[in-house]
């Protein structure tokens, strides 16, 4: 895993209420801006979501919604310049981890958070084998010499299901198939044993049959090791299969927070709605698929009220003038949209 | 629906693997295409679906006369298109259209949205002429949820999700021709619920090969290769409730090269019902008892895997 490090430990004072809860990884009122020649882009303002042990979390979002900055600076791997903290908390075990020494920091990561992401050939390093970017953890992280190392990766490499694992060692990465390439990542991040797992779209570039063997695989291993997963994905196909809990965000916020059957059952928020309507289903014929009129609005300069009332088809003058907040509907769902309680009691 | 309009007969496609820089010698074949024969009939539109590396996109580039086949024909209209050139091959491209599904690479980027949509216009200048083009343009930009504001704007300052609705909107300006002209359309896609949408017969192909073709309903609710059956059951269904009332079919391993294939049934390394005969006899695509529509599998079989709906 790489070494970049950031700079910036929470540059505007406390953000986030700060009490420990016992959870395992909470994000808390982040606020994020890039800071650009052109102008200050506000990438994530206020996002609050958490995730616990054997849970998997989707965050679910089109791009530019925020979803990967999030995991960025969760991960402590936000480009600074230009992305800036400029507000709340990311804490693990109830540590906030923007306060922590870069020491602190890199010690968490591999071992208390991992991640893993889209496009494994530019994640993985081209000039050297596989064999040896994992065992490398073995041997920098925990002192191992070189043939315990080798031992501890090729059963790594067994555990994600790679065939011939231990012939596999000395390939490089540009030997195997986008699958296997994809198995490989998952072998890395999960070498020291994390507590929470960020797959950022980890499927997205796979062929479907392939798609489905690594969604099983993610599954099983966070089963096993009762990881918590954060899966980042636009796709509600593959969220329909393995969510707990799905966190929808546009334009830097969470619109909607709910139990996985009950968003697809009843969605609390038009953009959720929208999104659900918008998807071609195998399952169904003449199907009438809707869209979502417009664009996500350009992040420097934000509508003001609610950010999706330009696309809304219920929006009313109040949605132009007030931000709605993520408020609780119903039990153990929240929604930031005005008429939310309209949404959710409609027969 | 009428006659084919296009036959392709047994066609072949190989690309030479080469070794040397100076003494080039040839080492081996990529077998892209490997025997595919299937009619096109006018006003249809036949979806081609398949994974990476299937060969579909090398046969779209065959049949738009993009590339000579190694072996066998493309007839259009009795003609092998091989022999047309000039005004005849303008017309056979006019009358068979190409979509390809990805965003990516099928958007011509240094043209802007208006052009890419007034293109098909340009082409059959009868529908719009020239005073109504721009108009028409901002009509389909806007029935697939983009704004027409954006008419000006290069495929580059869109997302992902917007550029494939380009791509729709282009099919859809074709739509209209297609009523009007009786136009015949070849949908390349990965994706198999968008190819549920929008075609009249399905071609699902495995390294080279067609090996299961269909209309719509024999391919959705009646497959019979083990191929097709893996594939449906592979794509997500957006319903949790549906999480544990669904076939799941996990195929192992990934899709083998094409530059040495396996004998017989080329899917029989990742088959789950693979015997002896499917290494020795290549499985030939043709209606077979369990099924009612080709199918290349020396054990075909009805399996419902997508519980199908009417909305």
């Amino acid at each position: 895993m790489s070494d970049i490090l950031v700079s910036e430990q929470s540059a505007s004072g406390p953000g986030g209420s700060g009490r420990p809860s016992g959870r395992l990884l909470e994000v808390d009122d982040l606020r994020v801006e890039f800071r650009t020649r052109d102008g200050v882009a506000k990438v994530i303002n206020g996002v609050t979501y958490h995730v616990d042990a054997g849970e998997t979390l989707a965050v679910l979002g089109e791009s530019g919604s925020g979803k990967s900055v999030t995991a960025q600076t969760i991960m402590g791997i936000l480009d600074t310049p230009p992305g800036f903290v400029t507000g709340g908390q990311v804490r693990f075990h109830g540590k906030d981890m923007l306060r922590m020494s870069d020491e602190e920091r890199r010690r968490i990561r591999g071992e208390g958070i991992a991640m893993i992401f889209q496009d494994a050939l530019s994640a993985l390093n081209p000039v050297f084998t596989v064999g040896f970017q994992i065992a490398e953890q073995f041997r920098v992280r925990r002192g191992m010499g070189r043939a315990e190392a080798k031992k501890r990766a090729i059963d790594m490499l067994d555990q994600v299901k790679i065939p011939n694992a231990k012939g596999r060692f000395n390939n490089y990465p540009h030997q195997f198939s986008g699958g296997m390439r994809q198995r490989a990542m998952i072998a890395m991040s999960l070498a020291l044993d994390p507590e929470v797992l960020i797959a950022d779209e980890p499927t997205t570039a796979l062929d479907v049959t392939v798609q489905a063997q690594i969604m099983d695989l993610l599954a099983e291993l966070q089963r096993e090791r009762q990881m918590g997963m954060i899966l980042i994905t636009h796709d509600l196909g593959v969220v329909a299969d393995v969510a707990d809990r799905i966190a929808v965000m546009y334009a830097g916020r969470i619109v909607e927070e709910a139990d996985v059957y009950d968003l697809y059952a009843k969605p609390a928020h038009p953009y959720t709605m929208g999104l659900i309507e918008s998807i071609p289903r195998l399952d169904e014929k003449g199907q009438q698929l809707r869209t979502i009129k417009g664009l996500p609005p350009n992040l420097m300069n934000i509508p003001p009220g609610c950010p999706f009332n330009p696309r809304c088809p219920m929006a009313q003058p109040v949605c132009r003038e007030t931000i709605p907040p993520l408020l609780q509907v119903g039990n153990a769902r929240a929604s930031a949209c005005h008429f939310a309680e309209e949404l959710v009691n409609r027969v | 629906m009428s006659e084919n309009i296009l036959e392709v007969r047994d066609l072949v496609k190989h690309y030479p693997v080469t070794q040397g820089v100076v003494f080039k010698k040839t080492v081996g074949q990529v077998k892209a295409v490997d025997g595919v024969s299937f009619g096109l009939r006018a006003g249809e539109t036949l979806g081609v679906v398949g994974e990476s590396g299937c060969g579909k996109s090398t046969l779209a580039r065959v049949l738009m006369n993009l590339e000579k086949p190694t072996e066998g024909s493309v007839v259009y209209k009795g003609q092998d298109i091989s022999t047309l050139s000039g005004g005849a091959l303008r017309r056979l491209r006019r009358q068979i259209q190409l979509v390809m599904q990805d965003p990516y690479t099928s958007l011509n980027p240094r043209m802007t949205v208006g052009d890419l949509l007034g293109e098909p216009f340009e082409i059959h200048p009868e529908v719009a002429p020239k005073g109504s083009r721009r108009a028409k343009v901002r009509e389909l930009l806007d029935l697939v949820g983009l704004n027409p504001e954006h008419i000006n704007r290069y495929p580059h300052q869109f997302s992902g999700g917007q550029r494939q609705r380009i791509g729709i909107a282009r099919a859809l300006a074709l739509e209209q021709l297609q009523g009007e002209f009786g136009l015949s359309y070849v949908f390349i896609a990965h994706d198999l619920s968008v190819v549920r949408h929008l075609s009249d017969r399905v071609a699902v192909m495995y390294l080279g090969k067609i090996v299961e073709i269909g209309t719509e309903d024999e391919i959705y609710e009646r497959p019979t290769h083990p191929y097709t059956q893996a594939l449906l059951s592979a794509v997500p269904v957006p319903d949790p409730t549906q999480r544990n009332n669904k076939t799941i079919i996990r195929l192992t391993g990934d899709v083998p090269s094409p530059i040495s294939p396996p004998s017989g049934c080329r899917f029989r390394t990742r088959c789950w019902k693979a015997q002896d005969v499917c290494a020795e006899q290549v499985p030939l695509l043709e209606i077979r008892q369990g099924s009612d529509h080709p199918s290349a599998c020396h054990f075909a079989e009805k399996r419902e895997i997508v519980a199908t709906h009417e909305v």
